[in-house]
C-alpha cells in the first residue's frame, strides 16, 4: 500500500517543484516505485524540471475527465526503472479538479506504487486543496526567510486543520556563511518559530541551477545539495540519518568560491 | 560567550526570528499586537491588586496546546507571571 505525499510551502518559489523532483528520483534510486504527479495546473513546471517535457501525450486532467487511462498518461524516466510522471495540464485551470477526484486518484495509484508525491502550486487555494486531499503526510518547503517562514506558518495550520497524519519541514536554499555571521536565521531557529519536525536542509547551491537547466535532478550526485536531498529520501523511508555538516563539508573549491562571491 | 551574544544581537537573522514571532501570534490567534498589549495590560492590573510581580519577566503569548475533549490541538492563552511578593493586608 503506497504513501501519497505532498510538498508544498505556501509561497512560491522556494523550492517545491526541486524538491518533489530530487525527493521523487531519490526514492526511485532507493529502489522504491515512485509516481510524481504535478497538481498546478496551467502552470506546468516539473515535467521541465525533470526533462520529461517532451514526452508528454496525456495529462493529469485527462485522466480525472476519463479522456485516457492512468497508465497512458503516466510517462516513465528512463533514467530510472521505477520512476514515472504525471504531467500537469497546461491549458487548463486549477478548477477543473476537485479535491475529491484527486483522492480517488491517489487511492487507485496506492495499490501500484510505494510513494506518490504530489507537486503542490503556490497559494492556499483550490490547487492546494486538491494537492493535499489524498495526502497522508506532507513535505513542508521553506527558505530561511520571513516571508517564506510566515507562509509556511500558515500552510502548517491548514494542515492540521485538514488533519494531516504528517508533518516535516525541509529548509531549502540555507547560506552556511551567512548564518554565521548572524544575517540568516538557521534552520534550528526556523523549526524553532514553525514547531515542526525538521527532515532536511538544503543548501543554497548552484549545482541546482545547472541541474535543472539540464533536465536532471541532482539527488545522490558528490554535490552538498544532491546528498542533501538523499538524506531526505532515506529519512522518508523511515532511516536515521544525521544532519549534513553544511560547513564541513565545503573544501577548498567552495571557499574559494566562497570568497569570490564577496567581493 | 559574550563575543558571540555580541554578533548575535546585531545580526540581522534574530532581527527576523523576533519579528516572525511576533507576527506569527497574530497571525496564529487571529488577534493583533494591540490586543494583545491590552490583554496584558488588564491582567496586569488585576493580578496587581492582590500579588505583587514581576513586570520584566511577564509573558504572554498566544501557544497551541492539545486539547482534552477532542484530539486536534487548540490555541490557548499562556501566561508566566512571575511573583515577587504577596500581598497579605491590602493598605
Amino acid at each position: 500500500m503506497g504513501e501519497v505525499i505532498v510538498v508544498t510551502s505556501g509561497k512560491g518559489g522556494v523550492g517545491k517543484t526541486t524538491t518533489t523532483a530530487n525527493v521523487g528520483t531519490g526514492l526511485a534510486m532507493l529502489d522504491k516505485k515512485v509516481v510524481l504527479i504535478d497538481t498546478d495546473i496551467g502552470l506546468r513546471n516539473l515535467d521541465v524540471v525533470m526533462g520529461l517535457e517532451n514526452r508528454i501525450v496525456y495529462n493529469l486532467v485527462d485522466v480525472i475527465e476519463g479522456s485516457c487511462r492512468i497508465r497512458n498518461a503516466l510517462i516513465k524516466d528512463k533514467r530510472y526503472p521505477n520512476l514515472y510522471l504525471l504531467p500537469s495540464a497546461q491549458t487548463r485551470d486549477k478548477n477543473a479538479v476537485t479535491p475529491e477526484q484527486m483522492q480517488k486518484l491517489a487511492d487507485e495509484l496506492r495499490d501500484e506504487f510505494d510513494y506518490i508525491l504530489m507537486d503542490c502550486p503556490a497559494g492556499i487555494e483550490q490547487g492546494f486543496k486538491n494537492a493535499i486531499a489524498g495526502a497522508d503526510r506532507a513535505l513542508v518547503v521553506t527558505t530561511p526567510e520571513v516571508s517564506a517562514v510566515r507562509d509556511a506558518d500558515r500552510i502548517i495550520g491548514l494542515l492540521e486543520a485538514n488533519e494531516m497524519k504528517q508533518t516535516h519541514l525541509i529548509v531549502n536554499r540555507i547560506r552556511m556563511d551567512m548564518v554565521k555571521r548572524g544575517d540568516m536565521m538557521s534552520s534550528d531557529d526556523v523549526c524553532e518559530i514553525l514547531a515542526v519536525d525538521l527532515i532536511g536542509i538544503v543548501p543554497d547551491d548552484e549545482n541546482i541551477v545547472i541541474s535543472t537547466n539540464q533536465g536532471e535532478p541532482l539527488v545522490g550526485s558528490d554535490s552538498l545539495a544532491g546528498k542533501a536531498y538523499m538524506n531526505i529520501c532515506k529519512r522518508v523511508i523511515g532511516e536515521e540519518v544525521p544532519f549534513l555538516n553544511l560547513e564541513e563539508k565545503q573544501g577548498i573549491f567552495g571557499k574559494l568560491f566562497g570568497k569570490r562571491k564577496k567581493n | 560567550m559574550g563575543f558571540s551574544d555580541f554578533f548575535k544581537k546585531k545580526g540581522t537573522g534574530n532581527i527576523a526570528k523576533d519579528r516572525l514571532k511576533l507576527v506569527l501570534v497574530s497571525d496564529r490567534a487571529g488577534c493583533s499586537p494591540e490586543i494583545m498589549e491590552q490583554i496584558k495590560n488588564d491582567i496586569i492590573n488585576v493580578i496587581s491588586k492582590y500579588i505583587e510581580i514581576d513586570l520584566e519577566g511577564l509573558d504572554i503569548k498566544i501557544t497551541q496546546t492539545e486539547s482534552e475533549s477532542n484530539n486536534g490541538s487548540v490555541p490557548a492563552l499562556f501566561a508566566n507571571i512571575p511573583i515577587k511578593d504577596l500581598k497579605t493586608t491590602k493598605k
